[in-house]
């Protein structure tokens, strides 16, 4: 065979497996996402096939819209606390499971059970939003047969004849709805930091252990400079998480697609999803959804940046 | 990351050595005894709340609505099954099907194609290369959110709304980026030397696909297929987007997620909470079932694929 009948046939073998993967990508992620830029600068309702295109109309619009300038908020507020929140609960709880443990014969290592710790942190993280959402409506259920408010009464916190409204109340209800991001979340990080403790060689915690160091300074000085591109990743999908919300907002709070009461648990996504769907007003809610693209792209370069350190080779 | 890229095979062996139990050698100083406790009380306490709303749930399946209502700290007083029965006519069983169906096809095309483009991207240097990788691998980036709005007319277009199809052909091309992402590294894991000796004996590129590299890549196309499974198992703005009914004669073919949802608010109406919590209790079970017996690759495979 010549090279030049092997190289064609290389050509049409390397086409042929190419055609179909990216063919479906393309039709349905890629050119979806670049129409996404193109619709939000029309007034495009969505039922009618013909639109106009209004320029920049619709972001000054959206400058306005006290909605969703409310649930831009709600948003940065979450892109603050659930990557803190979730990482340093994975941190201190991953830094126990794996070096909490340590006998008097020395050597670090994790506490007693820590194999069945890591099993059931990380169950949440198999069930699906929807579990999630329904699981939490009940467990905050504004009355004692909610299983917060019923063991909150129990033990005498709680009024058994007035019991918190979690849900209903303008101050809690991003608060609860964080509580469940961080519930759900805590369990994959920590097996994503245990990962990365296994890799760093048991030799340097034993020189560590060896110069004196605690267990405190073991972690802030040994551990935590070792493990700090696992937390940058973490921060960054954690970050993209607290982004959406969709999904729990707009089952467990009251509203059409949620945010309610009162808009005070709106997010960019439920606002987006009520203009595209109830409203019809698609080329607004394409709008939406470049600000969600650039916010995110915005903060992940911002995130990789400002946690940027010397790597530490090992 | 510093580490060497692993086969999820490779760290799952590793871990008994990793995190074995510890060995009681010696004795424990007084500080070790009370930082101990400390631990184990966290660590406890957390997996209490982890396990405990789960159990409350399920064993919610077993009371009346009024004791739902009533005290949540009661214990069931009938341990009949007629709400899980009752959970199953209610669509339960129709939502598991439809997503059955779906799954049966979605999660076989997501790996097929996913690892021919991986396999042809990873192997085969040819122009453009890099460029259709990163191309891939950019859409595991954005929330599904921005392609929302156009992606429904596109299926809407494809007279695909509300069709087994139109879900299934989203759903591969949504696992995409994921798929190809993590088979690439794994192709390049293996040794080229078995791919030479194919070549010798004179097989296809095809065929050295099919036969050889595919067999040989079985660990990587477990873990992918897990999560591939997890994932669309457990979507819902897709689902809740493009499978609605589109008129009055379109059957419903809800996915279990959506029809979780539905049944909240439904039984919110008709005040049959027993029916909601056994649903979902009918809904976690194969998770868990899944996640108990793969949970070794589920850990390994998602630390290796994230720590890159």
């Amino acid at each position: 065979m010549s090279q030049v009948a092997r190289g064609k046939g290389r050509t049409g073998f390397i086409t042929g497996f190419l055609i179909l993967p990216l063919a479906l990508y393309l039709t349905f992620v890629i050119w979806p996402y670049i129409q996404t830029f193109g619709y939000s600068f029309t007034n495009w309702s969505g039922q009618s096939p013909t639109f106009d295109f209004v320029g920049l109309e619709n972001y000054s619009a959206l400058m306005k819209d006290e909605v969703f300038r409310g649930a831009l908020w709600h948003n940065l507020l979450l892109l603050v606390f659930v990557p803190t929140i979730t990482i340093l609960l994975a941190l201190f709880f991953a830094f126990m499971v794996n070096a909490g443990g340590r006998s008097g014969a020395g050597g670090v290592r994790g506490v007693r059970g820590s194999a069945v710790y890591k099993i059931v942190y990380f169950f949440p993280q198999v069930l699906s939003l929807a579990i999630l959402a329904v699981l939490f409506g009940a467990v905050y259920r504004s009355d004692t047969g909610g299983l917060l408010n019923g063991f909150l009464a129990k033990i005498g916190l709680v009024d058994p004849a007035r019991p918190v409204e979690w849900l209903n109340q303008p101050n809690l209800v991003l608060w609860c709805l964080l509580l469940v991001v961080v519930w759900h979340g805590v369990g994959f990080y920590l097996v994503l930091f245990s990962a990365a403790m296994q890799s760093v060689p048991k030799d340097i915690y034993e020189a560590a252990l060896l110069d004196g160091a605690g267990r405190a300074q073991t972690f802030l000085r040994v551990t935590l400079p070792l493990l700090w591109d696992s937390v940058q990743t973490s921060a960054v999908y954690l970050g993209i998480a607290a982004m959406d919300m969709f999904v729990l907002v707009s089952t467990m709070t009251s509203g059409q697609f949620g945010g309610g009461p009162d808009h005070h648990s709106e997010v960019m996504a439920t606002v987006l999803m009520r203009n595209f769907l109830y409203f019809g007003k698609s080329g607004y809610a394409c709008a939406m959804g470049v600000v969600m693209l650039v916010l995110t792209m915005i903060l992940s370069v911002v995130t990789l940046r400002a946690t940027r350190r010397e790597r530490i080779e090992f | 990351m510093t580490t060497v890229i692993k086969a999820p095979g490779e760290s799952a062996a590793e871990r008994p050595g990793g995190d074995g139990r510890p060995k009681e050698a010696g004795r424990t100083g007084s500080e070790g005894v009370v930082l101990n406790v400390f631990s184990h009380g966290f660590l406890a306490v957390w997996a209490i709340l982890i396990v405990l709303p789960l159990i409350w749930l399920a064993l919610g399946s077993f009371k009346t609505d009024s004791q739902i209502g009533g005290s949540a700290l009661s214990w069931p007083s009938n341990w009949h099954f007629d709400a899980f029965g009752r959970a199953w006519d209610k669509g339960i069983g129709g939502y598991f099907g439809h997503t059955l169906i779906v799954l049966a096809f979605s999660v076989p095309l997501t790996m097929l194609l996913g690892s021919m483009a991986a396999y042809v991207l990873a192997r085969y240097p040819f122009r453009g290369n890099r460029i259709i990788y990163y191309f891939f691998v950019s859409g595991a980036m954005f929330p599904v959110f921005l392609a929302l709005v156009p992606l429904f007319f596109m299926v809407k277009r494809l007279d695909m709304l509300n069709t087994y199809q139109g879900l299934i052909l989203v759903y591969v091309a949504y696992s995409m980026p994921f798929t190809v992402f993590f088979m690439h590294s794994f192709f390049r894991t293996l040794p080229t030397a078995v791919h030479e000796a194919a070549v010798i004996d004179g097989a296809s590129d095809t065929r050295i696909f099919f036969q050889v590299m595919l067999p040989m890549a079985k660990p990587g196309l477990i873990s992918v297929g897990i999560f591939n499974v997890l994932g669309q198992w457990n979507q819902y703005i897709l689902p809740s987007v493009l499978m609605q009914p589109q008129s009055g004669s379109d059957p419903e073919r809800y996915m279990l997620t959506q029809g979780l949802i539905q049944l909240q608010y439904q039984m919110g109406y008709e005040t049959d909470l027993p029916v909601l919590f056994a649903g979902v209790t009918i809904a976690m079970i194969p998770m868990l079932v899944v996640y108990l017996s793969f949970q070794r690759q589920i850990q390994a495979g998602l630390t290796s694929a994230t720590l890159k």
